[in-house]
């Protein structure tokens, strides 16, 4: 495998790691609280759609249009029902709350499906390439993922930017108290985000089973990952994912290649190193800071 | 008419805390007279559960400083440990305080990097820097990959006498833990930390270095953490990257903490307690015990995020180790 193939396999990673950072910015940017149980829910999904396709016999495709639905209305409950119980107290609630269902989610996994590897069914779409010419091919399913990750941020962007709910949403992310005043609904608004936010991370994590194996454990790496790319990426800024995990998955792809056990090493040292030099990320945006 | 006040710290209470406490160390030093080495490794490994709920509660209770990533510093110390013991020639329990200075010497250059992270992506920024040691760790060839290692430097030594020097030493570290931890919060430096617990903008008014502050206790942290990994793998003599680095280091930490009482001195001893019990119980049923701690945790923060002890000393008013100062006005007027 040469350098470049390594490159834009690398490229190409960064879509799958946009899909998982999306949901972890958007919860940041509008609650200021971190999930840290977003890699688990990723897995959980994943789970869900492995049950489905190895049970039902269903394509891929189908379990993803059920689990997603099903994933955000979890997402809509777990806001409802848990987090917004715990505004008003300051960041470390949520924090251990959510390291805490991370924690829970990993180890039910563990018992409901026991340590070993699964992996979501492929239906032959992970062998599927395409020829770019000069040796280099890049499969069908990365590219569908990439595809999917700029689809889902377009998505996010006309909704945040052109409708009225995410002008609610941009009102709260910058000032939540006078946003209420206005007559917004913030618990209500809370919940949606916490539904796209799972929503999404669902579709990453079933994109995620049909790519490579995963194990009830495979949550807290997620996390890292998305984190890492809205970190490189910049705090605020959605398309700043899609370039913070192309530079993730560059550096792990390249990593590996250099050694087969540096690969992940490589990647968190690249974050670290971009922490070291631009703390506010690649594209942060000025926003106020509270 | 003035009132007459006094400042007052110690309550009845604490004098029958500290002279429980003063006996429960009496007893538990006899214990290698009479009880047998299973029950000695168990306490080895409840001491050390409870100094590194000690640890993380100084971080977060105190400091509000939310590390997700202890784990670093359990696995540097057992680490620290065998290079110092086995590669270096060191005594193996003079180890364990070096151990935890190497932790905490190391916890220097990590501060520089997750300082700049606040609140929710300071945990996860902890998180990613313990997950790079991990990987360091399990890539260098002479701490044995993603194998691990063995201490060989205690082999000589007859099992008794290392049984016993390592219970010993957990002990001292567990007392030393708690008074270290006391002094310092009774102290001026604790009082200016918990002002900046409460409001950091409000103690930088008032003089207090914030910054140096929450260094000072990371890094003590990092030390206790540290030296505590070395005892939990002078109990064990086996370590492997995955099990040393493992978050489980920090998930049952957290969960102690957070059950008996964030931010007390006693609630991480309410919670070692609860933890030990749940986990016996549920022994025979796998991963389990994880799920029930968790699932306590996450509702203790929702319903009492004072946790146990803090319902006990609310209801009856006990402080057994009380750090805080309380103003007692003497309402009998003076001629």
């Amino acid at each position: 495998m040469g350098w470049l193939d390594t490159v834009v396999q690398g490229l190409l990673l960064g879509g799958l790691y946009a899909l998982f950072a999306t949901g972890l910015s958007l919860i940041f940017g509008v609650m200021r609280i971190v999930n840290l149980a977003h890699g688990d829910f990723s897995i959980l999904a994943a789970f869900l759609a492995v049950m489905l396709v190895d049970a039902l016999a269903l394509h891929w495709l189908l379990a993803l249009a059920v689990v997603v639905p099903l994933m955000a209305l979890l997402g809509y409950l777990l806001q409802r029902l848990v987090l917004n119980r715990l505004l008003g107290r300051g960041i470390l609630p949520p924090i251990l709350v959510t390291f805490g269902l991370s924690i829970i989610i990993q180890n039910a996994l563990l018992e409901a499906f026991s340590a070993d590897s699964r992996r979501v069914n492929p239906g032959g779409i992970d062998t599927a390439s395409l020829a770019l010419g000069g040796g280099l091919a890049v499969g069908w399913f990365s590219l569908i993922t990439l595809l999917v990750a700029i689809l889902v941020l377009i998505g996010l962007q006309l909704f945040i930017g052109r409708t009225r709910r995410g002008r609610a949403f941009r009102a709260t992310a910058d000032d939540q108290a006078t946003a209420a005043l206005m007559g917004i609904d913030d618990r209500g608004l809370y919940a949606l985000a916490m539904a796209l936010s799972l929503g999404i991370v669902a579709i990453a994590g079933i994109f995620l089973g049909v790519r490579t194996t995963f194990a009830f454990g495979s949550g807290p790496d997620r996390l890292l990952f998305a984190f890492e790319a809205v970190i490189i990426g910049g705090l605020g800024s959605l398309w700043g994912t899609l370039v913070g995990g192309a530079i993730l998955g560059v550096a792990q792809t390249v990593g590996a290649k250099l050694s087969p056990g540096w690969g992940i090493l490589t990647g968190h040292l690249v974050f670290l190193g971009v922490l070291l030099v631009r703390p506010q990320g690649l594209f942060a945006r000025q926003r106020r800071r509270d | 008419m003035a009132q007459a006040f006094r400042v007052q710290r110690a309550t009845r209470a604490s004098r029958v805390g500290l002279g429980a406490a003063v006996l429960a160390i009496a007893a538990l030093s006899t214990l290698p007279f009479w009880a047998d080495p299973a029950s000695m490794r168990r306490l080895v490994e409840f001491i050390a559960l409870l100094v590194l709920a000690q640890m993380w509660n100084l971080l977060a209770g105190y400091a509000g400083l939310l590390s997700i990533g202890q784990q670093a510093y359990v696995g540097l110390g057992g680490y620290a440990l065998i290079v110092l013991a086995d590669d270096l020639g060191l005594d193996p329990f003079l180890s364990v305080p070096l151990a935890g200075l190497i932790a905490a010497l190391l916890a220097l250059p990590t501060a520089a990097l997750v300082f700049r992270f606040q609140g929710g992506y300071f945990a996860v920024g902890t998180w990613a820097v313990a997950e790079v040691f991990r990987l360091l760790v399990a890539n260098t060839g002479a701490l044995g990959r993603g194998t691990g290692r063995t201490l060989k430097a205690v082999f000589p030594l007859a099992r008794e006498t290392r049984e016993m020097a390592t219970y010993y030493l957990a002990l001292a570290l567990g007392v030393a833990a708690l008074v270290g931890i006391y002094v310092f919060l009774r102290a001026r430096f604790g009082l200016g930390l918990m002002a900046v617990r409460d409001s950091e903008p409000a103690s930088e008014t008032l003089g207090v270095d914030v910054f140096r502050t929450k260094l000072i206790v990371y890094l003590l942290a990092a030390f206790g953490t540290g030296a505590t990994g070395a005892v939990i793998y002078l109990n064990l003599l086996r370590i492997s990257p995955d099990a040393a680095f493992s978050i489980s280091w920090t998930a049952s930490t957290i969960f102690i903490v957070v059950i008996g009482g964030i931010g007390t001195l006693e609630g991480p001893l309410v919670g070692a307690v609860v933890f030990f019990v749940l986990r016996e119980l549920l022994a025979d049923y796998g991963s389990w015990y994880m799920i029930v701690l968790g699932t306590l945790a996450v509702s203790v923060m929702l319903a009492y995020p004072q946790g146990l002890w803090g319902l006990i000393a609310e209801s009856w008013g006990i402080h057994c180790f009380p750090v805080q100062r309380r103003v007692e006005v003497d309402d009998t007027p003076r001629p």
